[in-house]
């Protein structure tokens, strides 16, 4: 079997593995762990492929949780319109963010996305549309075209597969694109890139209005799966979580922050009833363990096992 | 004449008091943070879960052994610094060579955990702290009302925060500190244990958390969240005021707790936000902060 | 190579799925088989004293009592923690209600109960609310799933505020909790107070569980108003009440704690908490009945009385049972109607009735926070002042907004 056989192959089985999923899981939570797929996926644009560390990336996930609530609940807004309503506040305020991060590096640029996403959670804290720690609740699920019902989980489950879908396949040809290409130099060597007469800059912020948006459209649709938005999704622990979410999974694939994603919200809804508080212990031993021994993540460690025991192949 | 712009002089002083007194916890968390950045390239996100621990361990002092708040004053700080000590060689250390993301990151992992345990141990709502007798009460100023322990604090705090500028960049050990971290192997060369030095710069940094802990255990809330409330506010701060410059952070805390004072007073709405948007502007007008250098 | 790595991590994923089917398995059916109760609440956070680890331990008094079967059925305690989020609150009811459980009862905090009542309204289950205040649930949010048990804001607020009033404290300033029960309990109380010829200086509006009082108090203190009314709860009170304390605000203002529980009062000990006015609709020492109760509860609690919210989840579990009984069904709709035609009693309440809003209307009672000297046990910490019948202490059906009444 060659490897592009093989690829195929696993790809489809996942395909079918995730269409047939709602038989055997609450859709609910598979819905949630998806859309936690893309917002890691989202963030892993920035952290695996260009090298930066945002620390704040809940800030565009909330605001378009927010936007996409208000404009179906108060707008009236179909949900289709109300989605892309979401997405669009989050490409905006990563345009806004980016621009006054981007110059920034390492560090400093975390530091700076972090303080940024906070003063965006007080803003929301403060605005009386969002409810503050009420949280806008009961949005309606509408119909999607009109005709596609969305308050049966299970419908909804298979427009939401599709967003993920949709969303990962985008990151997947951006990271094989010659864009992407110069997001993998920039994060090699950022001098050597910037000396090849590359605006590294431009590059950045682009990828970062990307990741944005990605991490938008993640936000609004969870917000229609929940049918509720709170201060929870631009609250710095989620930021924490995506951040994690891709570290547990590696950051060096396209699949790592998928794992990553999946293993989290599973432990978070499976311990969280037994255990209460301490899942946050949890999260941050597993915080730690990652950073010292797997910093590869789960992805990284079993490529890099295969590649152990096989041997080197094309 | 009893207002300003409307605004009562009693309670005007009253809030600029109190920002005053957070500007001093603003000041000294962020002292440890420049300390340890300054000086290890770490940032150091368990900070703020540190403070905790200063905090909670003063109150068990007191609520187990009965020991006052003035031997805790010595103690609690000694505790977190050893603790930090501990979490530097058997953690940190290990980090050096990798991108300094990773610092952070583990550092997070960090104060997850501690908060976590202690969260699930003491629950969210509160261990209560007295004030020690003799600072109990108010003086009256005539303007105003000042709460003697508040008073102290911003004494203590004044005191601490230029003691410790004045020995990193004024004396011989602090010319070693600064020396170890800028270039460790020529240092080292000189025969002096840098990495035991590191280990001395994280316990100071920690050190200062955890006497900050001790200082706001009588006034605010002694809670296992009381670290995690304040440690992006003092991140700001840090941005702020330059990343590793000592003096920088001293003043830009006391600044920015003034500031935040005075929001409250005219336009409470922002008081929250106030410190976040000061740092969107300086970032536009001065990316290396107020009193930082370039790295 | 790289595909067969994703056949690996297809493989992964299965067992991720397959984890999360077993982390769901509750999913799917609805069991006939089992009654089970679910008690939602703040189990380590704010609220967690008021109510907490107490409520289900109440409620499994009430099942005990009951005989631990119904029509034949065994009865089910389940218990989970909301941490005082209105979305893991709701996500929780709705996954309980996808699957078995039949109703929800606890749930302090205004905020989550009103999402869980929406949930409990979409999935046509009862949810029997003990622990929250704020009189939406009875007015804009009311439905036909939702029993307001125990208390409101409508009935502490003015209650205290009659008390305080009728002594001539007639200017207030409010420190308000930023959430539907703080700003519940504040529109209540200042109601009250304009209508009996009070007014309302001010307010100003404080996180949940902040940590700090100071900012907010000394705005209050230079409002000047004779009353600062303290529209939040818990642990929130508590640190209002101690800052107040520190601030010298406390003689020349009176503080009017809108909402107390007994945990509150024992916290903050009697010295800082004298003279308080708390009202509450039930206290450990009011008679042999609810004597002999708390005992047992507080044995199960190390040596803690019960608040009325516990007493409220041990009760309403009770004829929540009693109703099933009767109805000879666990269907909702048919529990509910009986609940409505029914007088509940037992040891914590006496003639209860509940409306068709689904306020549950009872005696209530005024008591004031005696000073060390007349304690004379830990717990001994309230005595009466007076008793209110339940169409006095709630919210009159004819001011009701609630759009089932029909008027």
């Amino acid at each position: 079997m060659t490897g592009a056989r093989t690829r195929y192959l696993g790809y489809g089985l996942l395909l079918v593995l995730g269409l047939l999923a709602p038989r055997f899981v609450y859709p609910v939570f598979l819905m949630n762990a998806l859309c936690f797929a893309l917002f890691a996926c989202a963030f892993n644009l920035l952290l695996g492929y260009t090298g930066l560390l945002s620390f704040g990336h809940a800030a565009f996930f909330g605001t378009a949780a927010y936007i996409t609530g208000y404009t179906a609940k108060v707008m009236g807004l179909s949900t289709g319109l109300a989605i892309l309503a979401g997405t669009a506040a989050a490409l905006l305020l990563g345009v806004i963010v980016g621009g006054l991060s981007i110059r920034r590096q390492g560090i400093y640029f975390a530091m700076i996305t972090l303080a940024l996403s906070q003063l965006i959670f007080f803003f929301y804290l403060q605005a009386p549309f969002t409810g503050g720690e009420d949280g806008l609740q009961a949005i309606p699920r509408g119909k999607l075209l009109w005709v596609i019902n969305l308050e049966n989980d299970r419908t909804l489950y298979y427009v939401v597969f599709a967003i993920f879908l949709f969303g990962f396949l985008l990151i997947h040809r951006t990271i094989h694109s010659p864009f992407g290409q110069v997001m993998k130099a920039i994060r090699e060597n950022e001098p050597r890139a910037i000396s090849l007469g590359y605006d590294v800059n431009k590059y950045k912020m682009m990828a970062f209005v990307l990741s944005a948006a990605l991490a938008g459209l993640a936000g609004a649709t969870n917000a229609i799966v929940f049918t509720f938005v709170t201060l929870t999704d631009v609250d710095w622990h989620t930021s924490g979580d995506v951040v994690l979410m891709t570290l547990l999974g590696g950051m060096g694939s396209i699949f790592g922050p998928v794992v990553g994603a999946f293993s989290i919200v599973t432990l978070e809804s499976k311990l969280s009833d037994k255990v209460g508080s301490l899942v946050t212990v949890i999260i941050g031993a597993i915080f730690v363990v990652c950073v010292l021994l797997f910093r590869r993540g789960i992805v990284g460690e079993i490529q890099g096992l295969y590649r152990r025991v096989v041997g080197s192949q094309p | 004449m009893t207002e300003i712009f409307g605004v009562p002089i009693a309670a005007l002083f009253g809030q600029l008091v109190l920002g005053l007194v957070n500007g001093c916890f603003y000041a000294m968390l962020s002292l440890g943070l420049a300390i340890i950045f300054g000086m290890l390239n770490i940032i150091n996100f368990a900070h703020g879960a540190l403070y905790m621990m200063g905090a909670v361990f003063t109150w068990f002092l007191l609520s187990t052994w009965n020991i006052s708040w003035w031997w805790a004053l010595l103690l609690a700080p000694l505790a977190v610094a050893i603790f930090g000590m501990v979490v530097e060689r058997v953690f940190l250390k290990r980090l050096y060579k990798v991108d300094p993301l990773y610092g952070l990151l583990l550092t997070f992992g960090l104060a997850l955990v501690i908060e976590g345990l202690f969260r699930y141990k003491y629950g969210v709502s509160g261990l209560p702290y007295g004030i020690p007798e003799i600072f109990q009460g108010a003086l009256n100023l005539g303007f105003m009302f000042l709460p003697k322990y508040r008073a102290i604090v911003v004494g203590a705090t004044l005191l601490v925060c230029f003691t410790t500028w004045f020995v990193i960049e004024r004396t011989q050990l602090g010319a070693y500190l600064r020396a170890g971290t800028e270039n460790p192997p020529l240092v080292q060369a000189f025969g002096i244990n840098v990495p035991a030095m590191i280990t001395l710069t994280y316990a100071i940094g920690v050190g200062l958390a955890g006497l900050a802990g001790v200082l706001a255990a009588p006034t605010l809330q002694v809670s296992p969240l009381m670290g995690s409330n304040l440690i992006i506010v003092v991140f700001a701060v840090v941005v702020i005021g330059g990343m590793g410059s000592i003096l920088g952070s001293i003043l830009t805390g006391l600044g920015l707790g003034l500031i935040e004072g005075l929001t409250k007073v005219f336009y409470s709405q922002a008081s929250n936000t106030v410190v976040f948007m000061i740092m969107a502007l300086v970032l536009l007008v001065r990316p290396a902060g107020l009193f930082g250098r370039e790295r | 190579m790289k595909g067969k790595v994703i056949v690996a991590l297809a493989g992964l994923v299965l067992l991720l799925v397959a984890t999360g089917a077993w982390a769901q398995a509750t999913s799917g059916k609805i069991s006939g088989g089992v009654v089970k109760i679910g008690v939602l609440d703040d189990m380590s956070g704010l609220y967690s004293d008021i109510g907490g680890k107490g409520e289900v331990v109440a409620a499994e008094m009430a099942v005990a009592e009951f005989g631990g079967k119904v029509l034949g059925a065994p009865i089910q305690v389940v218990s989970a923690d909301h941490q005082n989020k209105p979305d893991v609150g709701a996500n929780k009811a709705r996954e309980w209600f996808d699957g078995d459980v039949d109703a929800i009862v606890g749930t302090v905090n205004s905020g989550v109960a009103i999402a869980v009542s929406k949930v409990a309204n979409e999935k046509h289950r009862l949810f029997i609310d003990s622990g929250a205040g704020s009189t939406k649930l009875t007015n804009e949010e009311c439905n036909p799933y939702t029993i307001h048990y125990e208390y409101d804001t409508y009935a502490t607020g003015t209650t205290t505020a009659k008390a305080i009033v009728a002594q001539g404290g007639k200017s207030w300033f409010f420190l308000t909790a930023d959430y539907a029960f703080g700003k519940s309990l504040q529109q209540d109380t200042s109601n009250f107070v304009q209508s009996a010829g009070g007014k309302v200086l001010g307010s100003v509006l404080h996180p949940l569980s902040a940590s700090d009082f100071s900012s907010f108090l000394l705005q209050a203190q230079s409002s000047g108003a004779q009353i600062i009314g303290l529209a939040n709860a818990g642990g929130d009170t508590i640190n209002s009440v101690k800052a107040a304390s520190e601030f010298g605000i406390t003689p020349k203002q009176k503080l009017a704690a809108l909402l107390i529980f007994i945990t509150d009062v024992h916290s903050l000990g009697l010295k800082a908490a004298q003279g308080l006015y708390a009202a509450e609709g039930f206290y450990w020492d009011q008679n042999d009945d609810t004597r002999k109760w708390s005992k047992a509860f507080a044995a199960k609690m190390g040596g803690k009385m019960p608040t009325m919210v516990q007493a409220g989840v041990y009760s309403s579990t009770l004829q929540y049972l009693k109703a099933i009984q009767a109805a000879g069904t666990d269907d909702a709709d048919a529990v509910m109607k009986k609940l409505k035609e029914m007088t509940l009693n037992d040891a914590t309440v006496k003639g209860g009735k509940i409306r068709a809003d689904g306020r549950m209307v009872h005696e209530f009672y005024l008591y004031q926070v005696k000073s060390p000297s007349e304690s004379k046990g830990e717990w001994d910490l309230y005595k009466l002042i007076s008793t209110i019948p339940g169409d006095q202490a709630f919210q009159p059906l004819s001011l009701s907004r609630c759009p089932l009444i029909k008027k």
